[in-house]
């Protein structure tokens, strides 16, 4: 019996092949956008660890300096005769050729056990290593690009990750010119019994214990959530497609399930049955989609790479390893996301009377109370949302201001759109319009969920599209007031800077030091520039939110420090604070600059008082002022008659075009998640349309009998479905922008520390109308062919068939 | 893996820090190949206190090597070892992390049950480790050996010992009853036939006072030390892979250095008699012969940890029997080393190390 049931249950399916494509696509289609976004994002983060345990040695407790940015040799020695195992690092960037590499100088001889997992090769040699001129355990990649450019033997490990070198502390010492300056020291796990405290010994250091995440883990955490938001839309999209596929099989199957039950079967059996058929299918649906999801993930990740790399100098591998983790996870989605998503049409089964005729429910669904409900909570949510963004802070409330914002307008559209057709309905005098407005009224609530997710798609795609180009605008905006200079110069080394210093004068307008150290300032590690304040360049181009009037006279005489717009906002600075920099030296904030694309804080003095402060500051990099005209010349003379390798001269276009680019690949991932959740959203119009019309029949079968033509029906199918793709095009706008303001002055205020004004671009509005016209008209062409060409017979059968 | 065992497995393949008495034989990476522009131990050169007692960094290798056979008031048995190994990279120093001078201290504590060992490592030229000659001082990290005011010349003439591990720690204090001992011609003593050899001398008389602590439990202790002072740039020949060295205290009063360095041909062998006044007189090589008593299982090794030792000339023929079979120093470079106890002909204690097996 069992088997007969089931049997007669299946063939459904097999009666209907494009249903079963649409259910498992459409699942398909929302788990591989989750667990591709998910993919990408265990990437990442196995990325972050692992670069953490390696680099920074993040099991270990540390001992870091309270003030400044370095430990005196001396400490340490003073620590290991006291007992203390602990062992010393150097660490830095360096700039090998043309790449930056974080250098990290260890003693082999007392690093702790716990210190790391890279492997070395058997060709190495302490000799060496210790050794002038040193060795460099790099990755492969970083192999590569330091290949020729450095006299120290590179040795590739696998477990390097990119842009980072382990080399003795010896050869780190007098690389980074940092002699007698450690970084920090590492505390091994095996210690003496009896070890003298450390505030006796040495009072100037302190403990930093283990387990903290990542930094960078920390800073890329906006980045991945947007990526997760972003999945997780598409996801309930998707379900969208899976509620409205399962509805109408189910709805289809009635006259099935009553005869079945008719003849026996019990309850049980069938909800047995029916919850196997759709877990099978889940499950299928959600192996295909996780596959899909992994060539996702495979195709977009050197572009997340590229952008965590420009935008954090994150570093993670371009090729996706397979973890079960999110696949584990892909297939529980699927399968959550079926049960959620059919738990109605079973529930209706369950509660199916035995022998009522096996009427289609279209009618029933028609409750204009449900379509309240849905308006009030609707509302509610809208409410809460603008609540949330004036009284709320945070990431997290940022999110939730975007998921109010969007469900809220979603569960209303609905209403909105009933109540616009029924204002129609009652304006019109034909009968053929009224019966239009009406029917399409009628139709709404089988269509709402489509429409929604259509909202929902356009919404994003308007939103993130708004932000972006705002963002783009105001960077370039930017980018052209922060590189004023018509070229930059790197010297080599000291000595070549100090030639450059007094070569540069006669032949420029004006030389710019872009000279910097590192510290920690409240806590977070940052760079502190120099500025030449007195310079025309600062006081007319310098793009400043806020400062006191005297600024830039303020910081040239050394007695003001500016910080960037991100630092500002996360230690909720005000312009008059003081400021505790490396070393002790206490200043106070006389202004605010916005500095977009650096995930860090910044601070700049002026640049007397920088190299008074910190005399040991790398002096190499000027910005060089010259008339326009001229740079050209002057670039050819900095390495024809200078002797400065080409590389070492950079002029402002060429600059401006880089930072472009790496701007761009920034959003090339959001570009192509917003293009994928627009794809599901039409498949989802899709599938709902083809629900709709399998089931409307009866109701144009009346029509038809009264003398309207098939043709004529159909076309007037056309303008139902373009009349509700613009009234929810035109609801999306608003949706839209109210989104893209939400991006802009919550969550990227909060991921990123900076505010940005809000740009509004009409014309990507157009080229997206555009693109979700196509979508509607492809999703009503199979219903639409269906219509055209019903037998006059099947219109007939309405009458004589016992419905 | 990580950075401390590749480290750990690039210092003995490539650089070698020394293994213990001898010195480096070929097999260990090639630091006893040829002694590049080390300087080299010369027939003749007179050794000169307190500077010899100094490092000597234009060679490659050097210890500060002692052990001492101890006992508590119960009686129970101890041994004691402490040990700073130099070993350059390159025969200069430097002040910072650059200096080429890299030491390592070895300690241990050896009971009829228990063997405890530490290990230490660092770089010269930032403080952390080193060995001044006068006052005498020898440190790293925090374990020393330190040169007590006296009123003796010789700065090695009493000193205090202190190391701790995980797990022991100890505080000894060394008093010499004899006056310094060279070994082999003046100081020079070959190590094979073809004349690799170091500087040697030793200070075989110190009577010892202190504690040992193991586990926490504090034990008074009292006996007998031996310093040994080596150093050189290039002390084995190729084909020698390992080597005995005794060092034993005669309950007469004399003191007797005996070691075997392994070879193909049935190894190179040095002895020397130390009268109970000091006076060394060295042995025609060959005139020691040592034999294996007894085979143990340490670790996945088998070593010889019981000898018979002969010495003809002198009447010496006595069986050495370990303290403690399993006195193996699991360190960056392996050896066993142990306090014994030698019956025969004559009695009394001493140390035995065993390398390259």
């Amino acid at each position: 019996m069992l088997w007969t049931a089931a049997t007669a249950l299946l063939s459904h399916w097999r009666r209907r092949p494009l249903q079963l494509a649409t259910l498992v696509l459409g699942l398909s289609l929302a788990t591989a956008l989750w667990s591709g976004v998910q993919a990408i994002n265990a990437e990442a983060r196995a990325s972050y660890a692992r670069a953490s345990s390696v680099l920074d040695q993040k099991e270990l407790t540390q001992l870091v300096p309270r003030r400044g940015d370095s430990i005196p040799q001396g400490t340490y020695t003073k620590l290991r005769r006291a007992g203390w195992n602990v062992s010393p690092v150097i660490e830095g960037d360096h700039r090998i050729g043309n790449t930056r590499v974080r250098l990290i100088g260890i003693d082999p001889l007392t690093m702790p056990a716990k210190a790391g997992g890279f492997k070395t090769g058997d060709t190495s040699n302490l000799t060496a290593f210790m050794s002038q001129p040193g060795v460099l355990i790099v990755s492969q990649g970083t192999a590569l690009k330091l290949k020729g450019h450095t006299q120290m033997q590179l040795q590739i490990s696998p477990d390097m990750p990119d842009g980072a070198a382990f080399t003795d502390i010896g050869i780190a010492e007098s690389v980074l010119k940092r002699r007698g300056e450690l970084s920090r020291l590492l505390v091994a796990v095996e210690q003496r019994p009896d070890l003298p405290s450390l505030g006796t010994i040495a009072p100037e250091i302190a403990r930093k214990e283990p387990g903290d995440r990542p930094d960078v883990a920390q800073l890329t955490d906006s980045f991945h959530l947007n990526l997760t938001a972003f999945g997780f839309l598409a996801f309930v999209v998707g379900l969208f497609i899976v509620y409205a596929t399962v509805g109408l099989a189910f709805e289809q199957r009635r006259a099935t399930f009553r005869t079945l039950r008719s003849l026996g079967l019990p309850l049980s059996s069938l909800t047995l049955l029916l919850v196997t058929e759709l877990l099978v299918l889940a499950f299928v649906a959600g192996v295909v989609g996780v596959v899909i999801g992994y060539v996702v993930a495979s195709l977009l990740l050197p572009d997340v790479a590229a952008t965590l790399q420009g935008l954090y100098g994150a570093s993670v591998p371009s090729s996706l390893s397979i973890r079960p983790s999110w696949w584990a996870t892909g297939l529980a989605m699927a399968i959550a996301g079926t049960i959620v998503s059919s738990a109605e049409s079973l529930w209706r089964v369950r509660s199916m009377p035995l022998l009522t005729a096996a009427q289609p429910r279209a009618w029933l669904r028609a409750t204009t109370v449900g379509i309240r409900v849905q308006l009030a909570v609707g509302l509610l949510l809208l409410i809460m949302s603008g609540a949330l963004a004036t009284f709320g802070h945070g990431l997290m409330v940022g999110f939730a201001v975007l998921g109010c914002l969007l469900l809220g307008a979603a569960l209303m559209l609905p209403g909105v759109l009933s109540a616009c057709l029924a204002v129609l309905q009652k304006r019109s005098s034909r009968a053929l319009v009224t019966w239009f407005w009406a029917d399409t009224r009628q139709q709404l609530p089988g269509l709402s969920l489509a429409l929604m997710a259509l909202l929902l798609a356009l919404a994003a795609n308007v939103g993130v599209g708004t932000m972006v180009s705002s963002f783009r605008l105001t960077f370039i905006g930017w980018l052209d007031q922060r590189l004023a200079a018509e070229l930059y110069v790197m010297a080599r080394d000291e000595s070549e800077a100090s030639r450059l210093r007094a070569w540069l004068p006669a032949r420029s307008t004006s030389v710019l030091p872009i000279w910097s150290v590192a510290g920690e300032v409240l806590g977070d590690r940052l760079e502190i520039f120099g500025a030449a304040a007195d310079d025309p360049t600062y006081r007319d181009n310098w793009p400043l939110l806020s400062g006191t009037v005297d600024v830039w006279d303020r910081i040239a005489a050394g007695r003001g420090v500016l910080v960037n717009e991100q630092f500002w906002r996360r230690k909720a600075l005000g312009i008059g604070t003081g400021l505790v920099l490396p070393g002790g030296w206490e200043v106070p904030i006389v202004g605010v600059y916005s500095d977009y694309g650096n995930p860090k804080g910044q601070v700049i003095v002026g640049i007397d008082a920088l190299a008074a402060h910190y005399p040991h500051v790398s002096k190499l990099r000027y910005g060089v002022r010259v008339p326009p005209a001229d740079a050209a010349g002057l670039k050819e003379r900095l390495t024809s008659e200078f002797g400065l390798p080409a590389e070492n001269v950079i002029d402002q276009t060429t600059l401006k075009r880089q930072s472009r680019a790496v701007f761009d690949r920034t959003f090339v991932v959001t570009g192509a998640l917003n293009a994928f959740t627009l794809g599901v959203a039409g498949f989802a119009m899709f599938s709902s349309l083809l629900t709709l019309s399998g089931i409307r029949l009866p109701q144009l079968a009346p029509v038809w009998a009264m003398g309207i033509r098939r043709r004529d029906l159909a076309l007037l199918e056309v303008l139902r479905t373009l009349a509700l793709w613009l009234a929810t095009f035109i609801a999306a706008v608003p949706v839209g922008l109210a989104l893209a303001w939400v991006l802009l002055s919550i969550v990227n205020v909060e991921a990123f520390g900076w505010r940005l004004p809000m740009r509004i671009f009409p014309m990507d509005w157009l080229i997206l109308a555009i693109v979700a016209l196509a979508a509607a008209i492809v999703s009503i062409f199979v219903p639409l062919r269906r219509l055209a060409t019903i037998a006059p017979s099947d219109l007939l059968r309405v009458f004589a068939n016992e419905r | 893996m990580n950075v401390r065992r590749i480290v750990a497995s690039l210092l003995t393949a490539t650089l070698l820090l020394v293994p213990p008495k001898a010195a480096i034989p070929q097999g260990f990476a090639g630091l006893g190949s040829t002694a590049d522009s080390f300087a080299i131990p010369r027939p003749g050169g007179r050794l000169a206190f307190p500077a010899d007692h100094g490092p000597h960094p234009d060679f490659r290798i050097e210890w500060w090597y002692a052990t001492a056979n101890l006992q508590a008031e119960d009686g129970t048995a101890f041994g004691v070892q402490w040990t700073l190994f130099r070993s350059a990279l390159a025969p200069r120093t430097d002040s910072g992390w650059l200096d080429p001078q890299i030491w390592m201290g070895h300690a241990a504590i050896t009971t009829k049950d228990k063997h405890f060992v530490a290990e230490r490592l660092a770089r010269g030229g930032v403080g952390q480790a080193g060995v001044a000659a006068e006052p005498f001082f020898a440190w790293i990290d925090d374990w020393e050996m330190k040169g007590l005011p006296h009123s003796g010349a010789n700065q090695l003439d009493k000193v205090s010992l202190h190391a701790t591990g995980k797990d022991f720690s100890y505080t000894l204090e060394l008093s010499a009853t004899g006056p310094l001992v060279l070994q082999g011609d003046q100081g020079y003593s070959v190590k094979s036939a073809e004349g690799q050899a170091s500087y040697y001398y030793s200070q075989p008389f110190y009577e010892v006072s202190g504690s040992v602590d193991i586990d926490g439990k504090t034990v008074r202790v009292r006996g007998k030390a031996w310093l040994d002072r080596e150093w050189s740039s290039q002390p084995l020949a190729k084909d020698q892979t390992g080597w005995e060295w005794f060092s034993l205290h005669l309950n007469s009063g004399e003191k007797v250095m005996a070691f075997r360095l392994r070879d193909a041909r049935g190894g190179y062998t040095s002895a020397n008699w130390i009268s109970p006044e000091g006076k060394p007189t060295p042995l025609p090589v060959g005139s020691l012969q040592i034999t294996p008593v007894r085979i143990a299982r340490v670790g996945n090794k088998d070593i010889p940890v019981a000898w018979r030792v002969q010495i003809p000339a002198r009447g010496f023929d006595v069986t050495s029997r370990p303290l403690n079979d399993q006195a193996w120093m699991a360190t960056t470079t392996p050896y066993w080393e142990g306090p014994v106890t030698f019956e025969g002909s004559a009695k009394g204690l001493g140390y035995l190390e065993m390398t390259g097996y």
